[in-house]
């Protein structure tokens, strides 16, 4: 937090009001020490107390005008929970405790001194961001603000220089030149299905509308991915920058960002930096001087999955239930109210302000021949470095799941990533060095999806997993289609069986064919893709599902009908 | 109040839920009379989000994450603790009404699966001693 005394919240007017702000801010914040602590995801596990004891130990000390302690969004080092950043010299430390927080303020706050136990690895040479192996494998582009910035303060993210793309591109370009940097930068949608974006923009504006209206997804369903709550919790201001560009870019009249309602920091985050957004002239009318005007308001989900899918998100931002409407038309040619709409994940809009900054050309620099830039994944499951993380697309899985996430806890066997959630797929190790990207994973049979990545080693049943995500398909189906509403059900009960002890070589082959109907038939994304654990599955480990069925045990000792009886014991 | 456009019905319910804890039957039927939105479609939506109770609900709602990571971190121990600690499996309520419980299918808190919240609070690491501590944190 900066110092309230520098600015009163008044009206940002033009471009040139923002970068003279943003002088002033950094120039007061310049050379701060600042502990940063999380105040999201490690809520979970005690931060709340941390930082109070954080804040208190600095009025204790008398050091208030010294010390600033700031609530942030996510460290990325997860695993290591509760986290805090000690800057200057940025100081990763973790499991922190309040006992111990007087002795962090005055060693190592004010002294620089390195407490072994809090670093990674409780290793001293592991103190500084720099030598730390998680963040040396990784490139920070549109996480650079997350942990850094205090999201519910406007003017942290001006420091940081949010904003300033929006000043650029409403005031010196106009909005198809913008829609053409976007399509020289070949962003892919972020939220899974990695349609190009200025693609979609550009057939949205070749189609009459009275209105036309933005679209933010944000409902993150698949199990395991935290991207988007991460981005909305830590760097609120970047989401919304990214939308005012790319609504002006489309010409839309009024935006919404639709949260699920799992998310409730990232609600209360993004609430906020509307307000705010909305007091300095960032959002509302005459943005920054332009004469372009937006809107945004945000709208809770209502816990149900197949919302994340657009058309029928459209259908529940409309007040109806949840269900997929048949594709064609798009929503670009008409969606909410029968308008043209741009649905896009809300990485896919933390993306826009870097292209606007540098140029299409220089943003497709990085990456793939296919996928250009950086992805954030979410690495959970069984790896040491929980956490979140951003590569540059064409990183290998091995450099992800090794490199970044320092391998298996305890030593353990790499048996498959999870990728994709219900609509993905599981790579098995023989391709640990697959440079990811969204081509590649579709050839081994998974997909790049939202992020969502979940190690499994070998205390984890494939086929137990290939069970787990039909029943949550099945359960998410919105009913409106029989191949996916019967065809899921019919997968689960054949899955079922097998792990029960009473599947046969049959029951494989109708796994295949029925899988194959279903993705076929079915109206929408959910159904289309909802067999892909399985079939991935059924291609990759073969071995473990004949071992269910032939041999009639689990290797991985998790299906209880296949256990050895344990003598003495009863059942 | 003039008629509203089925657009804010979600919005609408929502800050219902929020009051009363559920959706009371009647207080359905005067938002129907008074936004000119049928009853029959305020139901529909009631019953298709899960969100949405139409029962009397709990205090506080337990939910016990089900999302992939936690699956392959135990969740099943955690899910047994909590319902063998609030009596109850999920779906229902305690019967002092303190809570209600129910599965959620990942809160993206996957990093420190296994993952259990309460209302807006989030719980990681639970472990099946921690949960009389949790539990015990709610009125
Ligand atoms: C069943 C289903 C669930 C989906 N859930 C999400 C989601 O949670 N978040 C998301 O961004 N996209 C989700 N999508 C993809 C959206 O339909 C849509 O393609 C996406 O929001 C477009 O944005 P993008 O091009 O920026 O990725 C889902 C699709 C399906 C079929
Ligand atoms: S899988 Fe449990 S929080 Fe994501």
């Amino acid at each position: 937090m900066v110092d309230s005394m520098v600015v009163t919240p008044t009206r940002i007017a033009t471009p040139s009001d923002l970068a003279a702000l943003q002088e002033r801010l950094a120039a007061a914040a310049e050379g701060r020490r600042r502990v940063l602590v999380c105040s999201t995801g490690c809520l979970a596990i005690g931060a709340r107390e941390v930082e109070a004891a954080f804040r208190e130990e600095v009025v204790a000390a008398g050091l208030e005008d010294e010390v600033d302690v700031v609530q942030t969004g996510c460290h990325g080092l997860c695993a290591m929970a509760p986290v805090a950043v000690i800057e200057p010299n940025d100081i990763v430390y973790g499991r922190n405790r309040v006992k111990y927080i007087p002795d962090v303020i005055s060693k190592t706050v004010m002294n620089g001194e390195v407490i072994k136990r809090f670093c990674y690895g409780r290793d001293a040479e592991m103190a500084h961001v720099q030598d730390i192996p998680f963040y040396a494998h990784q490139t920070k582009r549109v996480l650079r603000n997350v942990g850094r910035v205090d999201p519910q303060e406007i003017d942290d993210a001006i420091q940081r220089g949010v904003y300033s793309a929006a000043g650029k591109a409403l005031t010196t370009m106009t909005p198809d030149e913008i829609v053409e940097e976007v399509k020289a930068s070949a962003l892919r949608g972020r939220g899974g299905g990695g349609f190009p974006a200025g693609l979609k923009w550009e057939i949205c504006k070749q189609n009459p509308g009275t209105e036309r209206y933005l679209i933010c997804n944000a409902d993150e369903g698949d199990p395991g991915a935290f991207m988007d709550r991460a981005l909305l919790e830590g760097d609120p201001h970047s989401v919304l920058e990214g939308m005012i560009i790319s609504a002006y870019a489309i010409e839309a009249t009024k935006g919404f960002i639709y949260v699920r309602a799992e998310y409730p920091i990232a609600v209360r985050h993004i609430r906020k930096a509307i307000e705010e957004a909305h007091e300095r002239g960032l959002l509302g009318d005459d943005i920054l001087g332009s004469g372009y005007s937006l809107d945004i308001e945000v709208r809770e989900g209502a816990g149900a999955f197949v919302c994340g899918e657009e058309t029928a998100m459209i259908a529940s931002l409309e007040g109806e239930r949840g269900v997929a409407r048949p594709k064609p038309p798009y929503p670009a040619v008409r969606g909410f109210y029968g308008e043209p709409t741009i649905i896009n994940n809300v990485e896919t809009f933390a993306n826009v302000p870097l292209i606007v900054d540098e140029g299409g050309a220089a943003f497709a620099e990085s990456g793939t021949e296919g996928s250009k830039g950086t992805k954030i994944f979410a690495l959970a499951g069984q790896v040491q470095n929980t956490g979140l993380v951003e590569v540059p697309m064409g990183a290998t899985i091995r450099d992800i799941v090794f490199g970044v996430g320092g391998g298996m806890p305890r030593n353990r066997e790499f048996k498959a990533v999870q990728m994709g959630g219900p609509s993905g797929g599981c790579v098995p190790a023989a391709h640990l060095d697959l440079p990811i990207d969204y081509d590649s994973l579709k050839e081994v049979g998974a997909i790049m999806g939202s992020g969502g990545m979940i190690v499994m080693d070998n205390t984890t049943c494939i086929v137990d997993i290939a069970r787990y995500f039909i029943a949550f398909c099945a359960e998410e189906s919105c009913g409106v289609c029989a191949p996916c509403r019967l065809g899921t059900v019919q997968l689960e009960e054949i899955l079922n069986r097998i792990t029960d002890g009473r599947g046969t070589l049959e029951d494989l082959d109708k796994l295949e064919s029925l899988g194959e109907v279903v993705k076929e038939t079915s109206l929408c994304g959910l159904g289309q893709t909802a067999p892909n654990p399985v079939m991935s599955t059924l291609r990759h480990f073969r071995d473990e599902y004949l071992a269910h069925v032939v041999d009639k045990t689990c290797p991985a000792g998790v299906c209880k009908a296949l256990l050895p009886v344990q003598e003495g014991k009863d059942s | 109040m003039a008629p509203v456009d089925h657009g804010h019905a979600i919005p609408l319910l929502q800050k219902i839920q929020d009051t009363y804890g559920y959706l009371p039957r009647e207080v359905l039927l005067e938002l129907s009379a008074e936004t000119g939105i049928p009853a029959a479609h305020l139901f529909g939506l009631a019953t298709f989000y899960a969100q949405f109770h139409l029962e009397e609900h709990g205090r506080h709602t337990v939910r016990v994450c089900r999302g992939t990571a936690c699956h392959v971190r135990g969740r099943q121990i955690i899910q047994d603790a909590i319902d063998e600690e609030l009596g109850i499996g999920p779906g229902e309520t305690t019967e002092d009404r303190r809570y209600s419980l129910e599965t959620v299918a990942c809160v993206g808190t996957c990093f420190l699966a296994p993952v259990v919240m309460v209302d807006h609070d989030y719980f990681g690491k639970v472990d099946p001693n921690k949960v009389g501590e949790i539990m015990g944190g709610y009125e």
